[in-house]
């Protein structure tokens, strides 16, 4: 009794997955555009350091710097950059609560709570730094 | 993979994500848009540059670009090991993702720390 060997290997059924799976539902969407923050971050870092080190250096360096910011492209990007950064602040709040579980003696904090406190920190974080900018040498 | 670093490159990536979350969003909108294309008045160089340059302001801008330098290794190193299925340079990625927030923190140190 001859057990047949297939001379080929018998192809595996498997659907290919498409490379753009992601984008057809909010949740997976949601998780890319999450996971892509991070380049944002990292932009904005790059940025920051290269301000401040025009600033530091002198007028017109700072000066120059202020024009490489107006540029289009460089403005489109940081627009982009602040909804990415938008989006994690979002996302970061709104799982603050898998994060911590706070409880005051035996009552647990409710995970609403808990976000509305993180949204209202983000608030009044984002109003001192307005404050101190705006108020400078004025 | 048993790292006994994990746990500390964990809580940098999260404390680094709070620092981004709260801070970030407003200093991108005054200093890399509405100051520079004039959507508000910005403050004059000098006043900046006064600002900047107290110690308080200094250690403030030190951990505002360090700690999210974290997040970002920690999240990307993810994102190209689990999202773009490159595990075979793991080793490399790893390297590359806390060896560059560890030289940005360097850098970061430098521009804050040692200019006048």
């Amino acid at each position: 009794m001859m057990h047949g060997y297939t001379e080929f290997h018998p192809r595996w059924f498997r659907r290919r997955l498409s490379t753009y799976w992601w984008l057809w539902r909010w949740p997976y969407l949601r998780f890319v555009l999450r996971e892509l923050t991070s380049l944002a971050v990292a932009w904005f870092v790059v940025v920051t350091l290269l301000q401040a080190r025009a600033l530091a250096t002198g007028p017109i360096p700072y000066t120059d710097f202020q024009d490489w910011l107006r540029t289009p492209w460089v403005a489109l990007l940081n627009s982009a950059t602040l909804l990415f950064l938008l989006f994690h602040s979002i996302t970061w709040f709104q799982l603050a609560p898998r994060a911590m579980v706070v409880r005051l003696g035996a009552w647990r904090v409710p995970d609403a709570l808990i976000v509305a406190a993180n949204f209202a920190a983000w608030l009044a974080a984002s109003a001192v730094v307005a404050w101190m900018a705006l108020g400078a040498g004025r | 993979m048993k790292r006994p670093i994990e746990p500390l490159l964990w809580g940098l990536f999260s404390a680094g994500g709070v620092v981004a979350a709260l801070l970030l969003p407003v200093q991108l909108f005054l200093f890399g848009l509405a100051f520079p294309l004039g959507w508000l008045d910005p403050p004059s160089f000098e006043a900046l540059q006064a600002l900047a340059a107290h110690p308080a302001a200094r250690l403030y801008l030190f951990v505002l670009c360090s700690l999210p330098l974290f997040h970002w290794a920690h999240r990307f190193r993810f994102t190209l090991y689990d999202g773009l299925q490159i595990k075979h340079l793991n080793e490399v990625i790893t390297a590359l993702c806390y060896g560059g927030a560890v030289l940005g923190t360097l850098i970061a140190g430098f521009v804050f720390f040692t200019t006048h």
